[in-house]
């Protein structure tokens, strides 16, 4: 009989776990209130988008948007915990709520946003794949790269890219597929490959990387369009809004003059642009479910989007990337965010 | 249980005491939970996932991978679809972990005999080596054996040649690819031919040996026939073997076959990993042998070689199966650690690659666990039929 009674207590407890599994869970933004922290998903070491430095504290474009949202949320930048994810993990991360965003140089694509239940919030940075060779080989465009052996990172789109291109071309190539950027480029520095291709924002990083950075160039061939940006699971919208919002500020704070080192002098302005965008007129915050003076956190602790392009790869850092076109709309680029109001 | 039954039933006890009816009950009712615990798990996935608007099913098995793969052993190139990766990561796990099997288990009983030499110096290099090797993680071996040392041979401009036909660069091995022409099948029925002249030979040494107690020096003979005859008969079809001998053209050596580093790397340290296991299996095989049967063995004169071929391994070989299979489980599960060096085996083009174009992880990790199961139920089927085979036979 004991038996029988243990048989009962297990069905009651299976019964009861689907019955729990199937209750919706909070929001995100409740999650991450009550956390207290923002848990963000960054790359293993990408210099100029996340990298950790030797104390462990991670800088470069991609982390600075986490920091941004956590300034936005939290009103403080540091409220962030970094996960670091291979391009092979990144997803399973976000899907499986490991991570709250994901921030890690990630190309939007139509397949990523639609299967894989994600929604990309926006364009951080706009790049392209292309190839880096060893001066050695004396070719100096990839329409000469037939036969080539080619490092790669597992899991990107530039593996599609690479395919596609030499497909076009009708040119052979032999791929050397590698988990994490530093073995690709342990690889193409053992003379393992010929090529080593990715973004060539990430090319002219791992270029750096090299025992002797001159020994190496970037070919000038652009093959793919690469919008990387963050992303977020989809189902829950504020999550994604507030994703969205805190980026477009980030621009518009540009785009105003409004940076970290005059953000204070701004929250007098009587341009109602930046009243709106630092919070001091109207209730941006409130719709968000964010404090009214989230777009002054912002901008006051971690910056504008020029600001934060600059320190991270602008033609001052070692990775020396000029603005192109990630530059504002009306000053030759293509970023263009959508008004505060 | 059957006394009792018919007791029960003589007796007209009530269904519900008779232990036979309950036992069933139970067991029906535990499988029955078992089956519904499944059900669940795989209903809340799917309906947890459609919730999230995450594709689910095996259609994108169909759709096109679009992605290259350095090395496949069937046909593959990128307009091919996501279910050929599946295959060309299989093959090369396969293939990966048959080499791995055959070179650990050669190796390892080498080792595990020279263990137990007589030979002080043999004994104690067999014994530094199992000691080394066997305590230092496999996938440092792996990282050392590709990083360490394929990495670091001349780059393909310098390769190092043998007689212009062999080639060894940081790229790969490079040998001439044997291409059949006119008349090879006369070479083909020459090999036929001298395997089945073996076999007879063997068959009548045999009989000969258990009729009138003479031996027969069988493996000299064997040699001399698997030789001689193939290749008279290549001289008779005139030299109809042509071969495509690799040649440096643009970045890389073409034409030919290519072993390329990554799989030279995993297949050695897989192998000297897994062999310095097999050798202490192996010594403890031989050990568990007892000293009576080796000195049995003396005393009717039979030299050290035949004592250990005839008395000696197949009695160690009861002790050595069974933990001799669970090396080889070892070994295929091992070879998953492909994926660091680069080595597209099936984790890595399948569970890698395939997996984080389409998303679809859990049709993919589903598929890939059932792969690996059934590789290692294969081998344990195999193994068992074999050790029942050699096990002692109760008379």
């Amino acid at each position: 009989m004991r038996k029988a009674k243990s048989i009962a207590l297990g069905v009651a407890l299976a019964l009861g776990a689907t019955v729990a599994s199937g209750v919706m869970a909070a929001t995100t933004l409740e999650n991450v209130m009550e956390k207290g922290r923002l848990q963000c998903g960054v790359t293993t070491g990408l210099p100029g988008f996340s990298q950790p430095d030797e104390k462990g504290n991670w800088t470069g474009i991609d982390v600075d948007t986490c920091r941004a949202m956590a300034a936005a949320i939290f009103g403080d930048p540091k409220a962030v915990d970094f996960t670091p994810l291979t391009a092979k993990e990144r997803f399973t991360a976000l899907q499986s709520g490991e991570i709250d965003v994901l921030s890690r140089n990630t190309t939007w694509t139509l397949t990523r946003d639609v299967s894989l239940g994600l929604n990309f919030a926006g364009v951080n940075y706009y790049d392209g794949q292309g190839f880096l060779v060893s001066k050695d080989i004396g070719v100096n465009d990839a329409a000469e790269l037939d036969g080539a052996t080619v490092c790669i990172q597992a899991g990107t789109t530039t593996e599609l890219n690479l395919a596609d291109y030499f497909r076009a071309k009708s040119m052979e190539f032999k791929p050397i597929v590698f988990d994490t950027s530093e073995q690709t480029v342990q690889g193409f520095a053992a003379g393992r490959c010929d090529v080593l291709t990715s973004d060539r924002s990430q090319l002219a990083a791992l270029r750096s990387k090299l025992a002797d950075p001159s020994s190496a160039k970037i070919l000038p061939n652009t093959i793919s369009k690469e919008p990387l940006g963050p992303v977020v699971r989809q189902g829950d919208d504020q999550w994604f809004n507030i994703v969205k919002w805190v980026l477009s500020v980030q621009i518009n704070a540009e785009e105003l003059g409004v940076t970290s080192s005059n953000a204070d002098d701004m929250l007098k302005s009587d341009n109602p642009s930046i009243q709106r965008l630092l919070g001091t007129d109207g209730d941006m915050g409130a719709k968000l479910g964010l404090p009214a003076d989230f777009g002054y956190k912002v901008v006051s602790l971690v910056g504008n989007y020029g600001e934060i392009y600059d320190r991270n790869v602008g033609p001052d850092t070692p990775l020396g990337l000029d603005r192109g076109i990630n530059a504002l709309w009306n000053d030759g680029g293509i970023l263009y965010a959508p008004p505060v109001r | 249980m059957k006394k009792q039954a018919i007791n029960a039933r003589t007796y007209g006890v009530k269904p519900w005491y008779d232990p036979r009816v309950r036992s069933l009950v139970y067991q029906t009712l535990a499988i029955a939970l078992v089956f519904w615990g499944g059900w669940v798990l795989v209903e809340n996935t799917l309906s947890n996932m459609a919730s999230r608007g995450i594709s689910t099913g095996f259609g994108f098995l169909d759709e096109t991978a679009g992605f290259g793969i350095i090395m496949h052993l069937v046909p593959y190139d990128a307009t091919m679809s996501y279910g050929r990766t599946f295959w060309v990561g299989l093959a090369n796990t396969l293939l990966v972990s048959c080499m791995g099997v055959i070179a650990a288990t050669v190796l390892g009983f080498i080792i595990g005999v020279a263990r137990l030499s007589s030979n002080w110096l043999i004994a104690k290099l067999a014994l530094v080596y199992i000691e080394v090797i066997r305590n230092i993680p496999l996938l440092l071996q792996i990282f050392f054996w590709y990083f360490a040392v394929l990495s670091n041979l001349p780059s393909p401009r310098q390769s190092a040649d043998l007689g212009s036909a062999l080639f060894i660069n940081n790229r790969g091995l490079y040998l001439p690819q044997p291409v059949p022409q006119e008349g090879f099948g006369l070479f083909i029925a020459g090999v036929v031919l001298a395997v089945f002249a073996v076999v007879w030979v063997a068959k009548w040494a045999r009989k000969r040996q258990l009729a009138t107690g003479e031996r027969f020096p069988m493996v000299k003979v064997a040699l001399a026939i698997l030789v001689t005859v193939p290749f008279v008969a290549y001289v008779i079809a005139g030299d109809p073997l042509g071969w495509d001998v690799p040649a440096l053209k643009g970045f890389n050596f073409k034409g030919g076959i290519t072993v390329i580093p990554e799989l030279a790397a995993l297949w050695i340290a897989l192998s000297l990993y897994t062999a310095s296991f097999i050798a202490e299996i192996v010594r403890s095989g031989i050990l568990s042998v007892s000293k009576g049967q080796t000195e049995a063995a003396n005393a009717l004169g039979l030299p050290n070689r035949l004592t250990l071929r005839l008395v000696v391994i197949p009695q160690s070989l009861r002790v050595i199966i069974p933990p001799l299979t669970s090396q080889y489980l070892n070994l295929v599960k091992n070879s998953s650690l492909a994926t660091a060096i680069g080595y597209p085996d099936l984790v890595a083009v399948f569970m890698g690659t395939t997996l984080n174009q389409t998303g679809q992880a859990v049709e993919v990790v589903a598929m890939t666990m059932a792969v690996y199961l059934t590789i290692s139920l294969l081998i344990s089927l195999l193994m068992n039929l074999y050790n029942r085979a050699v096990a002692i036979k109760e008379r």
